[in-house]
């Protein structure tokens, strides 16, 4: 099928199961091996979950995660009442501009656990679900980088990511191109701004589960105005 | 971690029914929704499916539907729906499809019927089909001027205080002094005082009690306690006193529940002054007292119309202060009947005694007691009947000229109708306004009634009295007896319609069109006004005001239970949003009238304004089918 033929993705239950059978780590193994869904699973049939993580920097290497949020939801709805959230002490030192950015405080992180202790929980809320984010460069790299550092193997999985849906729309469109032509400013595609386009309200930002239900509740807005609603998801992941 | 859902739950407590719920139970209500976002055009909830939620509109907008098609309701952010299902088996009753681009929140069926169980006006707002204006009805009428108004705008004067040591007869010559009815007594500090009263020289005293006129009476001479008996000895231990913060609301509740007439004012420890009964008694009474005596000092029109200014100015602080609409329209009305007596006292003056009897009679509004600040005169003149047009008209053609004028002056503009005394045809013997209501009553046909409704709204201003009332018993007795004439004033009152609501920034016809502005009087208060008129002639009613016309009606079995009590929310809400915007119309310095623009409609209003429509739209169904037109 052509619509999951695309270059940038990998073969995601090929790459899954292989890491099931080669993880060390008994927590990253059963995540593995819970594995992914059919790339021809219709959206509106997959079990989904918005990521948000609030991380010191843009650079995982440099930076370091400080809080995650999640929310488990289909197409139809987004369940609050399985949501999490974890603040967690990055292994580096915290600079204060971060601090200032995220109200979360030196306090906060000094009595919070290190991303270890909450690892299994977080790969289980995580598990056999299709990961959303808004912008991918950030969850699973940072979660990838943290986890080379911690265990010695890393960690990589599907995810939908509603920015580069926007992309798609708004940035790469002739009518893109001709605002570019014409210079105009390209449009916004940050979380907030994408989603005053379908009429969402406006959230308290840098939240990481308040970012999470922003983000599901985008992706619910995108589907709905732009694909039909058994769009199968290996057209849509990365 | 529990992480609390602060911008959910911020959204849901600042709309009815949720703004009653407290913090605790409204996180865990945040916490347990499920979102959910419809494309505009997208169906919410469909005929007879199952519904396990309450749904809650966090943006967006949608319609709602009765099974068989036609649009039901609007609803937008801050609205649920989905409650009449969850009630009434699990089934959805009423489709809903979203208008804009919608975000859901869903509550789950155990939370609400929490919110139902833990809380009563939560369980009220759900079951009742239109509870809501009821309650912001309600509130308004406890927040009256004396609930907002400070006690310590009615002290006047410092309070009297005396030492304990002073005799009773030296207390009484400083009460008698003073002319003042009660007096503070001090005494020198103790460990412990609970109020504190620092003298000239700033030495602390600490408050003791109070002695009133009443003490000398019951505590001195009845016990035949000698004069030279010092006041500290006298004195109750107790002392109850208000703060100076509080309303004048609460100060007469504190009295009436201690059983006192009077009571210290404290600014937090010290005396600031002491109010009594009839201070209270008489705040409530001032604003359109004062007024009235002013018109009836003024010797001519020109005086009268400079007390324009201070119309506009009672008006504005009585709905400023929170009275409700029977107390404006009464209090406007009577300055408006005020204005017409001097005036007709005046022309008396210049014109002599009157050649027969007559009586000075309003119409409309000011015959109700239900007059605004805009407002046209309606008036006629009823004649006793030994008048003689050719030898006495000339002297009542002068004498309504001379009020239509000095009217016209003070800011009552001429009817545009004619209906008023210098109208040759409103201006007629007794026996001949007989005539008139008979051909009404008896031949009636709606358009001969278009223009005549008003007149069956009628009172007596000035003069003979029983004239006018001759006429209202002439009615009372006839008008129930005529369906035909019940008939064509129910279709005329049907000529002006509500629209569905204000949305947005626009008003909402029932058709769907859309308008940037509403006449208020036109669209709902006249509307009702007619409906209600016409129900009260049905049962025979001598009111006037639509309210003692309502009670006249709720005497009988005209309408079904609870009816009458929503027509008159709705009446009151949408008298006091018509009052409330003339306000800011006055406020901004633009001439009042009678439109509501939607950008000065906030969201409650808007939402008490479409229940209100919806009532009278409700009302004027009801009125088609109860006075059809009986078969030729």
């Amino acid at each position: 099928m052509a619509l999951f033929a695309k270059a940038a993705a990998p073969d995601w239950p090929q790459y899954l199961a292989q890491r099931a059978a080669t993880a060390r780590d008994a927590r990253l193994a059963r995540f593995f091996a819970a594995g992914t869904i059919a790339p021809d699973t219709p959206i509106n049939e997959a079990p989904l979950v918005a990521l948000d993580m609030e991380t010191t920097g843009l650079d995982p290497q440099r930076h370091a995660i400080v809080s995650i949020g999640l929310v488990p939801f289909t197409l139809n709805r987004i369940a609050l009442a399985q949501r999490r959230y974890w603040v967690v002490r990055p292994l580096r030192p915290l600079s204060d501009e971060s601090v200032a950015f995220h109200h979360i405080t030196h306090a906060d992180i000094a009595q919070a656990p290190i991303i270890d202790a909450i690892l299994a929980e977080l790969l289980e809320a995580l598990a056999g679900r299709l990961v959303v984010v808004h912008f991918r460069h950030i969850e699973r790299p940072f979660l990838n980088t943290t986890l080379q550092a911690l265990l010695g193997e890393g960690i990589q999985f599907p995810v939908i990511d509603t920015m580069s849906i926007e992309a798609r729309r708004y940035r790469q469109s002739i009518w893109a191109r001709f605002r570019r032509w014409i210079r105009r400013p390209p449009v916004s595609i940050r979380l907030h701004n994408s989603r005053m386009r379908y009429g969402l309200p406006a959230y308290q930002g840098h939240h990481a589960l308040t970012d999470a239900l922003a983000t599901a509740e985008l992706l619910q807005a995108q589907i709905a105005r732009h694909f039909p609603a058994d769009v199968p998801i290996g057209s849509l992941w990365r | 971690m529990e992480v609390e859902l602060l911008d959910i739950r911020q959204h849901m407590g600042g709309f009815p029914p949720f703004d009653m719920i407290d913090d605790d139970l409204l996180d865990e209500v945040a916490g347990q929704i499920e979102v959910a976002y419809f494309k505009a055009g997208s169906d919410i909830l469909v005929y007879d499916q199952e519904i396990h939620h309450l749904c809650y509109i966090r943006s967006g907008a949608v319609e709602v539907y009765r099974r068989n098609g036609d649009l039901y309701n609007w609803l937008d952010e801050g609205d649920i729906f989905g409650h009449f299902g969850l009630m009434r088996n699990n089934r959805v009753r009423f489709p809903v499809r979203a208008m804009e681009d919608t975000l859901i929140y869903f509550i789950p069926e155990v939370l609400f019927e929490k919110l139902c169980e833990s809380n009563d006006n939560f369980a009220d707002f759900v079951e009742l089909e239109r509870p809501r204006l009821q309650a912001t009805i309600e509130e308004q009428k406890k927040n009256n001027d004396m609930m907002i108004t400070r006690v310590r705008k009615l002290v006047s004067r410092y309070p009297l205080i005396v030492a304990a040591s002073t005799t009773v007869q030296e207390a009484a010559h400083q009460l008698t002094e003073s002319q003042v009815s009660a007096v503070l007594v001090v005494d020198s500090m103790n460990d412990a005082p609970r109020y504190i009263y620092r003298d000239s020289e700033a030495r602390p005293w600490q408050v003791r009690g109070i002695l009133t006129d009443s003490d000398f009476r019951g505590r001195v001479v009845a016990k035949g306690l000698p004069p030279e008996t010092p006041v500290g000895e006298i004195i109750g231990d107790r002392l109850i006193v208000i703060q100076s913060d509080e309303s004048v609301y609460e100060a007469m509740l504190t009295m009436l529940r201690n059983n006192v007439h009077h009571l210290p004012v404290m600014h937090r420890l010290s005396p600031i002054g002491i109010v009594h009964l009839s201070d209270i008694i008489r705040y409530e009474t001032n604003s359109s007292f004062y007024l009235v005596s002013n018109i009836f000092s003024q010797v001519n029109a020109a005086g009268m119309a400079r007390l324009a200014p201070d119309v506009r100015a009672a008006f504005v602080s009585m709905v400023d202060e929170g009275a409700d609409s029977r107390m404006v329209g009464s209090a406007l009305s009577t300055i408006g009947r005020s204005f017409t007596r001097r005036l007709l006292e005046l022309a008396e003056e210049s014109l002599g005694p009157p050649p027969v009897a007559y009586c000075f009679m309003a119409l409309g509004s000011l015959a109700r007691d239900e007059q605004s600040i805009v407002t046209d005169q309606d008036n006629a003149l009823v004649l006793a009947d030994d008048f003689d047009p050719d030898e006495h008209d000339a002297y009542f053609a002068a004498l309504a000229g001379i009020v239509s004028d000095g009217l016209n002056t003070c800011g009552y503009p001429y009817c545009k109708g004619d209906i008023m005394a210098t109208n040759r045809q409103w201006r007629q013997p007794l026996s001949v306004w007989k005539q008139y209501f008979n051909d009404w009553l008896n031949d009636p046909t709606p358009e001969r009634l278009l223009n005549s409704s008003i007149f069956f709204d009628l009172d007596a201003i000035y003069g003979d009295s029983l004239l006018v009332e001759e006429l209202q018993e002439l009615i009372a007795e006839k008008a129930a007896k005529k369906p035909l004439f019940l008939a064509a004033m129910a279709l005329n009152a049907l000529n002006r319609t509500p629209p569905l609501g204000i949305f947005r920034t626009f008003v909402l016809e029932q058709d769907g069109k859309k308008n940037n502005s509403i006449n208020l009087k036109r669209r709902g208060i006249a509307p009702m006004v007619d409906l209600i008129r016409v129900h009260a002639l049905a049962c025979g009613s001598r009111a006037q005001n639509s309210f003692d016309r309502l009670d006249d009606i709720d005497q009988t079995q005209l309408l079904a239970p609870g009816v009458s009590d929503n027509l008159r929310h709705a009446f009151e809400f949408l008298s006091m949003s018509r009052y409330r915007h003339q306000v800011i119309d006055i406020k901004q310095e633009r001439p009042p009238d009678n439109n509501i623009e939607p950008e000065n409609v906030s969201d409650s209003e808007r939402h008490h304004l479409k229940d209100s429509f919806q009532i009278l739209d409700y009302a004027q169904k009801f009125l088609r089918f109860r006075f059809p037109m009986p078969a030729e």
